[in-house]
């Protein structure tokens, strides 16, 4: 048998699935069940001692989530991967293994606004100390390392303006303080960049978005590069030194290039708990089959509104990164070749009452906070997400009072920019 | 084999041939402790059928999972296919030369993860021998019988076909499309220094 390089689609389709062994059924059965039987007392205890492959509770592992769990493993180019129950979880689960109380890591100030709260407030309260550095200014990394620092984290496209991170900038700073770059790769999903390939060690998404791509279904997820020597300094004891709680047992030394994958499941998942459930997992990875050609179509029609809006009298500027009037497009055309992604931002010569007026007066453009459905969707962030805030305040948190957010769905696009025409006033 | 192989990056054929044909092996450096990762791979590999032998001299009198430790690879009554090695690098070579003076030689000389010894590889390979180097043989045959995809791992490997559940003491079909065009997934990118942003 020859060894081949499968395309990105035959993986999208074929990673981690095959028929199932005791039926034959070639869809993935949801394995709705949350245990499984031992064949005895000696499996029961080599599947607790991590020395058997297989299934005990699915708080841990699960045969229909594992199958999403390779097939994204596969997708990023990782050597493991494993499920959460949202983004957030995956984003906790990663940080559980790398921080302790006391410890620092270095973010783009450039996040998901929930991101953001968690870092800044969540974190906080477990002593990991978020250190704020601008991925507009490489230097602003180099000088936030401390011998506290733990991790870098970045999204490669970021919420909500779409804009581009270097990521192979940051992952020079990362490898220069000995510490793995974490990549949220949501917004742009491994069809657009695999941000393995430019230097990242540990990927995770929000499954919630693009990837499961329906808006039916959160999940998240972490890949491991399988990059990272976690032994070398005794900087990340979770992997390192033997664990008390496998009477012990050293992961890095035990699962190699994969056991940062590994500590995530059996002292992440294990002990803190937000397992995916396995129907979501069927959920998403069916979203997942389809991922090349919705993407496809997610970054022509945002291309193509993008240009629309571009020209239109009622709109003031248009950040999309996949236009070339933006900063981002030199980053864009490097990172994401084939398409800039699908979530970008406007803004309104009519200000904050355009904004609201917009948002009510589009019928396809569904008004809620979220990004990567197959339906397009719309925010005005000023008047929702961060209403709370005085007009300052909402600028610099990029929310300005004209600004809208949209995530263009895999509609024709011919009547999502009919809608936004009529919507704006013609 | 009279090619060196490149130990950067094994393609999937030549570990699975390896583990298809292998069936005596010999753990250099077995240790009774569950926790550590040699008494993970002798488990394992017994499950799976083949016929595991213990070598620990501290260990003569004691057994293994009911297998007789045994003191060195000399003391061995039956011919061995495969030496699987669990000592740091800098001891491998006096091993693999104990491997070459048995009749029959083994087959194979296997160094775990983080153990490799270019030296003793080239010696082995020169007497005909296969080797592989900073891998595991359990993660190798839990990839390549895709077994290891419970655990969320990747394991580079597509198939169309029905495979039977795993039973203990089944041999598993390793006969996958592979998907990599060389390096194995499973243990050598940790402990190589790590190449440019590409
Ligand atoms: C870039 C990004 N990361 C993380 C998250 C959090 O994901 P979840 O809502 O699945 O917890 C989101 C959600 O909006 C997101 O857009």
């Amino acid at each position: 048998m020859t060894d081949r390089t499968p395309g990105f689609a035959t993986l999208a389709v074929h990673a981690g699935a095959q028929p199932d062994p005791t039926t034959g059924a070639r869809a993935t059965p949801i394995y709705q069940t949350t245990s499984f039987v031992f064949n005895d007392a000696d499996h029961a205890a080599s599947l607790f001692g991590l020395q058997a492959f297989g299934n005990i509770y699915t708080r841990i592992t699960n045969p229909t989530t594992s199958v999403l769990e390779e097939r994204v493993a596969a997708l990023e180019g990782g050597t493991a991967a494993l499920a959460t129950a949202s983004g957030h979880a995956a984003q906790l689960v990663v940080m559980q293994q790398l921080l302790m109380p006391g410890d620092e890591f270095i973010a783009a100030r450039k996040l998901y606004g929930g991101s953001i709260n968690q870092f800044t407030h969540a974190f906080k309260s477990f002593g990991w100390n978020v250190v704020w550095a601008d991925p507009d200014d490489i230097g602003s990394f180099q000088r936030a390392v401390t011998p506290k620092t733990k991790a870098i984290f970045i999204e490669s496209i970021a919420n909500p303006a779409g804009s581009i991170t270097d990521i192979e900038a940051i992952a020079e700073v990362a490898r220069n303080a000995g510490v793995p770059l974490i990549v949220d790769n949501t917004l742009a999903t491994p069809y657009l960049i695999r941000p393995i390939d430019h230097g990242a060690d540990i990927v995770v998404h929000s499954l919630t978005k693009f990837l499961g791509g329906h808006g039916n279904s959160l999940g998240g997820i972490i890949v491991d590069a399988g990059t990272f020597d976690w032994s070398k300094d005794g900087k990340y004891p979770m992997l390192s030194e033997p664990r008390p709680e496998y009477h012990g047992l050293k992961l890095q030394e035990t699962f190699g290039n994969f056991s940062f994958a590994i500590a995530c499941r059996v002292l992440g998942l294990r002990d803190l708990g937000p397992a995916l459930s396995p129907f979501n997992a069927f959920l998403l990875m069916t979203g997942i089959e389809t991922l090349p050609l919705r993407m496809q179509k997610h970054c022509e029609n945002a291309k193509a509104i993008a240009e629309f809006l571009s020209t239109h009298k009622a709109v003031s500027a248009v950040n999309y990164s996949g236009l070339a009037s933006s900063k981002y497009n030199a980053l864009a055309r490097k990172y994401a070749p084939k398409g800039a992604g699908a979530v970008f931002t406007f803004s309104l010569k009519g200000g904050y009452q355009a904004g609201v007026d917009l948002v009510s007066n589009l019928k396809l453009f569904s008004h809620l906070a979220n990004v990567g459905d197959t339906r397009s969707l719309v925010i005005h962030p000023a008047s929702t997400t961060h209403s709370q805030l005085d007009d300052a305040q909402k600028t610099a948190a990029g929310a300005a009072p004209d600004m809208v957010r949209v995530s263009i769905g895999i509609e024709d696009k011919e009547d999502l920019i009919a809608d936004l025409d009529e919507a704006l006033g013609g | 084999m009279l090619n060196r192989m490149n130990h950067d990056a094994y393609p999937d054929s030549y570990i699975r041939a390896i583990l298809n044909g292998v069936k005596t092996i010999a753990v250099v450096g077995a240790s009774p402790l569950n926790v550590r990762p040699s008494y993970f791979v002798f488990k394992y590999l017994a499950e799976r059928g083949y016929d595991m032998i213990p070598i620990n001299p501290g260990q003569v009198g004691n057994s293994l999972l009911g297998k007789p430790f045994v003191a060195s690879l000399r003391d061995i009554d039956r011919p061995v296919d495969m030496v699987d090695i669990f000592r740091a690098s800098a001891h491998v070579m006096p091993i693999v030369e104990e491997a070459l003076a048995l009749t029959p030689q083994p087959k194979v000389i296997w160094m775990q993860i983080g153990v490799r010894n270019d030296d003793a590889a080239a010696r082995a390979e020169a007497a005909g021998l296969q080797v592989v180097m900073n891998r595991c043989p359990k993660i190798e045959y839990g990839r390549l019988s895709s077994e290891i995809s419970w655990m969320g791992v990747n394991s580079r490997t597509l198939s169309s076909k029905r495979a039977p559940a795993p039973v203990k003491g089944m041999r598993l079909s390793l006969d996958r499309a592979s998907v990599a065009g060389g390096d194995t997934a499973a243990s050598d990118r940790a402990t190589r220094p790590r190449s440019g942003t590409s």
